[in-house]
């Protein structure tokens, strides 16, 4: 059903509905799936078979795909840990270092503007009588290194802090983080969902000691992730929170997905070689939105730091219109908003109210991921879009109306229900 | 989230926007809502001081498809009715024909203390506020 008559022709290169919302999910790229095809069918071995052809062929597969996830990141294959996914490898990470290290101290530091599967997890360890900090963030979505280094103290084990995050696309001081962690004897847990094959992650020049990763977000197929863990200097260790067969080295019993597998080490491989071309491709399509928007429409604002933020992400404010709205309006589009009526909770996003942004500024806010398979005439098409709707619902808002007015819309009293 | 046809027709063919002169007399004029709750109403109602009948509404709504088009269909109802008629209408009546879900009644309520307010601005303008409430006391 259309929400509304589109005023914008559908140009040539666009076939509605568009899919800008790749921070939630990617389509998988066919060439990770041909990768993985023959592994549901003829190649259907259990890796963890030791005694026959079927077995060694699916080890071969797994052992491959460790050495492509490897790879990108700067680890070595032996360091990569399979799992169901990244709210796994968060869960797997936090509560596994949680246990392994109690004796050592209970501290655990994050940050306000974590995935829920940090700071639920974190939040699950508190009731088990461990401490956690979870530090601020500063207006444009960044931690301060003074307030992690306040933060840490003799019992402090775990700093676990997001490389990007996933709603603003904000790129947190991963490699000063890690050095601080490593000259104070802190593991450090990086949820690197969102920045691994997006932008260049290496964990030894960063000092990461563990990190998150999933395949969905980079155009492979859901429900198969990886954790990486450090195997010298130092050497992590950690409590498997799954028990069984003594799969992967003990840390994640269960048969191996490996159909799964090999798409994240394939996704990883392509990602890894066209990193470059495409993370360029991606700002710069990425800036022309920016432009475009902010050329047509007064009171836009961007959400959270644009020098650090990942390639793909815009996220903006359109102040005085209401996000749900403007999703209604958009609706051969898919993107997200922060606005409160688009969730199940009927909050507006923690992570831009983490930023400082007023509740009514949050309600007003789309997130635009652009991926691998945007094109350009996407962009204008979404662009053109997004400025006829707001400029339809302004003229509909009392509010931007006011403002034209010259009323302070904060001196009014309004009736809070 | 699926809306009903009703509701997208408003959203996109939106009735009576815009606003009146509220400093006219015979202009009520209610302001409901906050902007931090996503969503804010303004509702106006021109009332014939002859007949006490609403010959115009205008409106003009921050909120989610569900608040437009509950504001839009409110003027919609009030243009025509009497003052007291226009008090009788309830935000489960804008419920009904919306065909709204659970977690958007929160619009009709806020539609329906739109039109309260218009009208309680009007009557307040003009006195007629206390003269009813004087006969509300006295029929007691």
């Amino acid at each position: 059903m259309s929400a509304n008559e589109s005023p914008v022709a559908v140009p040539a290169g666009v076939t509605l509905p568009i899919y800008m919302d790749n921070h939630a999910t990617s389509p998988m790229d066919p060439r990770v799936l041909e990768a993985m095809l023959p592994y549901f069918s003829q190649k259907f071995g259990n890796a963890a078979s030791r005694n026959h052809s079927f077995g060694w062929e699916a080890e071969q597969a797994v052992e491959n795909a460790r050495e492509q996830i490897a790879k990108l990141i700067g680890a070595s294959a032996k360091e990569i840990i399979f799992t169901s996914g990244a709210t796994e490898s968060n869960n797997l990470a936090i509560k596994g270092i949680a246990e392994m290290y109690k004796e050592r101290g209970n501290h655990i530091i994050t940050q306000v503007t974590e995935h829920k599967a940090v700071l639920d997890t974190c939040k699950r360890l508190e009731k088990y009588g461990y401490r956690v900090t979870y530090l601020p963030v500063k207006a444009d979505g960044l931690i301060d290194i003074e307030d992690l280094k306040r933060a840490m103290d003799d019992k402090t084990i775990l700093v676990s802090i997001m490389f990007a995050n996933n709603e603003i696309g904000v790129i947190q001081p991963v490699a000063e983080i890690g050095k601080l962690c490593h000259e104070k004897g802190v593991i450090f847990h990086t949820d690197g969902v969102q920045a691994v094959g997006k932008v260049p992650v290496d964990v030894n020049s960063m000092n990461i000691d563990v990190l998150s990763l999933t395949a969905h977000k980079i155009y492979g197929p859901k429900g198969v992730g990886a954790l990486y863990v450090r195997r010298r200097n130092p050497r992590v260790q950690i409590s498997a929170q799954i028990d069984g067969g003594g799969h992967e080295r003990g840390m994640r019993s269960g048969t191996l997905n490996v159909p799964g597998i090999v798409g994240l080490g394939k996704a990883c491989e392509i990602a890894g070689a066209e990193m470059a071309t495409e993370a360029a491709r991606l700002q710069g399509m990425r800036d022309h939105l920016r432009n475009k928007l902010e050329s047509a429409l007064d009171y836009v604002e961007v959400n959270g730091s644009w020098e650090h933020r990942l390639p793909g992400n815009l996220n903006m404010s359109f102040v005085y219109v209401e996000g749900e709205s403007l999703l209604m309006g958009i609706n051969d589009v898919a993107v997200s908003s922060g606005s409160a009526c688009t969730s199940a909770t009927l909050e507006p996003s923690y992570v831009l109210k983490a930023l400082g942004l007023g509740d009514d500024v949050a309600h007003s806010s789309i997130r635009f991921g652009l991926g691998r398979f945007n094109n350009e005439a996407e962009v204008d098409y979404v662009a053109d879009k997004v400025i006829g709707i707001v400029q339809k619902l302004r003229e509909l808002s009392p509010l931007y109306e006011m403002v034209k007015e010259g009323i302070d819309l904060s001196k009014i009293e309004w009736a809070a229900h | 989230m699926a809306y009903s046809d009703k509701v997208i027709d408003h959203y996109n063919h939106p009735r009576n926007v815009g606003q009146l002169d509220k400093s006219s007399d015979e202009v009520g004029t209610g302001l409901v809502g906050a902007p931090e709750c996503g969503d804010v109403m303004r509702l106006q109602i021109r009332v014939n001081p002859e007949t006490q009948v609403i010959e115009e509404a205008k409106f003009k709504t921050f909120g989610c498809g569900s608040a437009i088009a509950s504001s839009s269909l409110a003027t919609e109802w009030v243009k025509g009715k009497t003052v007291s008629e226009a008090m009788e209408i309830k935000n489960t009546d804008i419920v009904k024909e919306l065909a709204l879900p659970p977690v958007k009644i929160h619009c009709s309520v806020l539609a329906e203390d739109a039109i309260r307010a218009a009208i309680g601005d009007w009557k307040k303008k003009n006195g007629v506020g206390e003269t009813a409430g004087a006969v509300a006391v006295a029929a007691h």
